[in-house]
């Protein structure tokens, strides 16, 4: 599902920020990408999401090569993609109801079936009674499952987490874990970027790991 | 929880769409989407009047300055139509032509090519007229014999209605032994027309110039849209928006300025008018006149609301063009 062959990234202010990047990682796998800050799990997700194109190397998701995909089919691209951050990137000026349905609006499907959706989405994250209210008056980790819902809402078969569970205490942390698991066992391919070590262990999944921006270890499928 | 009542509650992806919606869809789509839009974007407006009014106003006075100086010279114009009725060559015959001998005269003039119509005012039609006037009641009554000539109003057919022909066509007339002297009254009112096509080419070029302020006014007000919306847009983006899916929003919000901005013009003009409407009658009716002003007709105002809304749409047009570069990377 997801390919990285031989890929480098580089900024020009700071040098490589990933190098020689290779592994795949099969439909319907979970993947835990760790290491410390600034090693690189940040870009690795952007390359994936096409936030970012690879300096060398190939991405391919779902088989296509994301170097030639032309610009006008990253929009298609990214609904493939259901993007999680550590900051929720949720609009404020909006209800919840709103931010879920925002992959499904840009996408123009009937407005019936985006409430059905949507619902359905908010249902699994157990925020359906939250849906009218506004992000500002949710908890972080409500907040993160708004998150996860308008990530999730769009069915994409590939979701990426840039930390999820960054500033969530441990219960939050493993109930969205738990929330994550059960979208593998519908066939998503889960790569979820984490510096909670002490999580990572605890949970029995395969773990890429990145140092420096090289990939120094993958425990493999368990 | 058992496995399978895990696959219940969540739901499976389905296979993923490598193009988004199927081929039959996509008109419902792009029709739903548009005016999904165009209802959002008035929304948008209605939501932060203050602003927007301002806007709207600006706009809407840009675009009153050129019309209203546009219906100005229509009017003007349409005045000196009326003076046009009057002939172009009023033809005094010698007091001793008597009527009956003018009356032949003009039936024969007729047949000239030149000619289209002829008007025989007689002396005692001229008479009655004077007294209509007013003023001259005291002086007409001393006078015991009418001193009025027949006149002959000649009317020109179309073709030979310019100053060279009519030149000659009084030159031939005075031929006529009839003839004792004839007045041309042509020229202030090519004069006035110069004037009239002047004031229509200033009217143009004073659009031209507040047209040009409009696309800035338009496209700096989008401009500072977009940078207020930066982070929904950057959003939008992540989840998957086409680059037009973002650009529509801001297009239709300029051609809604344009539409509204154009509409207040026209309540502008139209209620200048209005105002103007009692004291132009007024001076209208003391030259006996039945003149009143016109305002902006149907074709003219279709034609300035289709104007102000292709400015507003190239306002934002440009200013999205340069301010929203489309989904990264670039």
């Amino acid at each position: 599902m997801i390919r990285f062959q031989n890929v480098f990234k580089r900024y020009p202010e700071r040098g490589d920020a990933l190098s020689a990047i290779d592994f795949e990682i099969q439909t319907g796998e979970m993947v835990f990408l760790t290491g410390h800050s600034g090693a690189g799990k940040s870009t690795l997700l952007r390359l994936i999401g096409l936030l970012e194109r690879p300096s060398r190397g190939q991405v391919l998701v779902n088989g296509r090569n994301l170097g030639t995909l032309p610009r006008r089919d990253i929009p298609h691209h990214r609904r493939q993609v259901g993007m999680i951050f550590q900051d929720h990137r949720l609009l404020s000026d909006r209800t919840v109801f709103d931010n879920v349905a925002l992959p499904l609006v840009v996408t123009g499907i009937h407005s019936k079936e985006i409430e059905r959706r949507v619902r359905a989405a908010l249902d699994q994250v157990g925020l359906l009674a939250r849906a009218r209210a506004t992000p500002l008056a949710l908890s972080g980790g409500e907040q993160q499952r708004v998150g996860i819902a308008r990530a999730l809402v769009g069915r994409p078969p590939v979701l990426l987490a840039d930390e999820p569970t960054g500033n969530l205490d441990p219960d939050l942390s493993r109930e969205i874990f738990e929330l994550f698991e059960r979208f593998k066992y519908v066939g998503v391919t889960l790569l979820i970027a984490t510096h909670d070590f002490e999580l990572v262990n605890s949970r029995q999944h395969r773990t890429l790991t990145l140092d420096a921006g090289r990939l120094v270890s993958d425990t493999g499928a368990w | 929880m058992s496995r399978r009542r895990l696959q219940r509650s969540v739901r499976a992806p389905r296979p993923p769409r490598a193009r988004g919606p199927k081929f039959l869809e996509r008109p419902g789509i792009w029709f739903n989407q548009h005016l999904q839009t165009l209802i959002e974007t008035l929304g948008r407006l209605r939501a932060n009047p203050l602003p927007s009014i301002m806007t709207v106003a600006v706009i809407g006075i840009s675009l009153a300055l050129p019309a209203a100086l546009y219906v100005l010279s229509e009017n003007l114009r349409a005045m000196a139509g009326g003076w046009d009725q009057t002939a172009a060559i009023s033809l005094f015959l010698d007091l001793k032509v008597a009527d009956q001998q003018a009356t032949n005269l003009a039936d024969q003039l007729k047949s000239w090519e030149e000619i289209a119509n002829i008007s025989l005012i007689t002396p005692d039609q001229a008479l009655a007229e004077f007294r209509d006037l007013g003023g001259f009641e005291d002086a007409l009554d001393r006078i015991t014999e009418n001193p009025l000539p027949n006149v002959l109003a000649i009317y020109p057919v179309p073709e030979y209605a310019s100053p060279d022909h009519l030149q000659a066509l009084q030159e031939r007339l005075l031929d006529l032994p009839e003839a004792d002297f004839a007045r041309m009254d042509t020229l202030w009112l090519q004069r006035l027309q110069a004037i009239l096509d002047l004031v229509q080419i200033i009217a143009l070029l004073l659009g031209a110039l507040l047209g040009i302020g409009v696309l800035l006014i338009v496209g700096n007000t989008i401009r500072l849209e977009i940078l207020n919306r930066r982070i929904e847009i950057e959003i939008m983006e992540l989840v998957g928006a086409t680059a037009a899916f973002i650009r529509r929003p801001f297009l239709y919000t300029g051609a809604w300025y344009g539409l509204l901005g154009g509409l207040s013009a026209w309540l502008l003009v139209s209620l200048s008018i209005l105002v103007l409407q009692g004291s132009v009658s007024r001076l209208a009716s003391l030259y006996h006149s039945e003149f009143r002003l016109s305002g902006l007709g149907f074709a003219d105002t279709g034609s300035m609301l289709g104007a102000s809304i292709l400015l507003g749409f190239i306002g934002s047009w440009l200013a999205v063009n340069h301010h929203l570069r489309g989904a990264k990377p670039i």
